[in-house]
């Protein structure tokens, strides 16, 4: 299988076929289709872009090492890449060792963000959601999500109940799933 | 089944990786026996996925596609190969091991020094004796360039045909198959271990060569399972978790 073919409309299985059979260009094709989805998170989480291209490549030769780790029956791999990264770049802005292990991690949403046009549309459809939540929840979902901030430091930081710290994670999560429910 | 509403609010700090502490260890308790939640979990991942979303427009530079283009030929994988080389290799290893230790303690009881250093040796001997006879065993079985026949009655047309050998104290797998059938594009063979309750394990993807010839040697496989039978279907070349029917080969246990 060569990078040309791997470049045009093939699926992800058949991108991690390719990885699974040592072909470095299936390596290639998954970074071109993924890597601005693992860069941009790592980066808005480090705020630094040699840090953000740590975590990229760590991500992808994390992969490149034990393709086994992902499991396509067990959900898409665009949002599989995308929780790792974000895993990953929560770890190296708390200085901490790896806390998730990868092998573990299901994956379960629509769209699974293989599609450029795809992708685009979701994501205007997120940053609408976001914008169109009351602004304490937006932040609380914010500080746990880009900051890896627990509970008890948001409540700490905003001054509001533990309680309702959770509850505003939650439901701002489930804000975003409910944007994608047909 | 559902969530349980109880542990909602920790499901989802939990997916984020903030739960700490004696809540998180109740939670991940309770986690080992309920699907419901499991599958809550799965989608409060894929709500942070939707999440991630939301920072796109950075695009990485030119320099990290390349920095990983040449961190990967760096380290060129094989994974059949290490697969198949895993077991075997680890043998002398584990034999030195066992000698080391072993001489220490005989140079400690020093009244049988030289008898006892004498029968390590023998059985050392015999060891890495039995170790070069596995080896010898597991490369004909595995040899590319191994001539590979199948004995049928005369006159009979040759039939795809399998034969898994499975020590289950072992979790121990070796699988040989002839004369199949090509596969169409994008597919590949899937073995499967029926255990004798439980649903179908995974047992190895392979393509057979051109001459139908395939093996799959010590797949990874859960410890201790009693086998009924083994099975073959036709899986995406990635491999399923669950068989796709029809299952094209069968076989029980003698």
């Amino acid at each position: 299988m060569s990078g040309a073919e791997l470049k045009g409309d093939r699926t992800d299985a058949a991108v991690v076929a390719a990885i699974r059979s040592g072909d470095e260009h299936g390596m290639a094709a998954l970074y071109d289709r993924y890597s601005a989805v693992v860069y941009s998170v790592a980066l808005r989480v480090l705020g630094d872009t040699g840090a953000a291209e740590d975590v990229l490549q760590e991500v992808f030769m994390q992969l490149w090492r034990n393709p086994g780790l992902f499991d396509s029956s067990r959900g898409s791999l665009g949002p599989w890449l995308a929780v790792i990264a974000r895993h990953r770049a929560i770890d190296g802005l708390r200085k901490r060792r790896p806390e998730t292990d990868i092998a573990d991690v299901v994956v379960s949403v629509e769209p699974d963000m293989a599609g450029d046009a795809e992708r685009a549309r979701a994501m205007e459809k997120v940053r609408g959601t976001l914008g169109s939540m009351p602004s304490p929840q937006r932040q609380a979902l914010e500080m746990a999500y880009f900051e890896g901030l627990s509970h008890s430091e948001i409540s700490e930081k905003t001054g509001e109940p533990l309680g309702t710290i959770k509850t505003r994670i939650r439901s701002g999560l489930l804000a975003l799933r409910k944007a994608f429910a047909t | 089944m559902s969530l349980h509403e109880q542990f909602a609010e920790d499901l989802a700090l939990y997916a984020l990786g903030t739960l700490q502490g004696e809540e998180r260890a109740v939670l991940e308790k309770h986690l080992e026996g309920c699907a419901g939640c499991r599958r809550e979990l799965e989608q409060l991942r894929g709500d942070m996925a939707l999440m991630a979303l939301s920072t796109a427009g950075p695009v990485p530079p030119q320099r990290a596609r390349q920095r990983l283009i040449e961190a990967v030929a760096r380290e060129p994988r094989r994974a059949a190969v290490a697969a198949r080389s895993r077991w075997w290799t680890v043998v002398p290893w584990v034999v030195a091991g066992a000698l080391a230790v072993g001489l220490v303690v005989v140079w400690l009881q020093n009244s049988d020094l030289q008898q006892r250093i004498a029968g390590l040796q023998n059985e050392s001997a015999q060891q890495l004796s039995e170790l070069q006879r596995a080896r010898e065993v597991v490369s004909t079985l595995t040899a590319t360039d191994a001539m590979r026949v199948t004995l049928v009655a005369a006159k009979t047309p040759p039939q795809p045909q399998g034969k898994a050998i499975y020590v289950r104290d072992r979790s121990s797998l070796i699988f040989l198959a002839s004369n199949l059938q090509p596969l169409p594009p994008q597919k590949a063979y899937e073995l499967w271990l029926i255990p004798t309750s439980g649903a179908p394990i995974p047992a190895g993807v392979f393509k057979p060569d051109a001459h139908g010839s395939a093996a799959v040697v010590e797949p990874p496989l859960p410890a201790g399972v009693q086998a009924k039978a083994f099975a073959i279907t036709v899986e995406p070349e990635s491999g399923s978790s669950v068989p796709t029917l029809p299952i094209v080969m069968v076989g029980a246990g003698e």
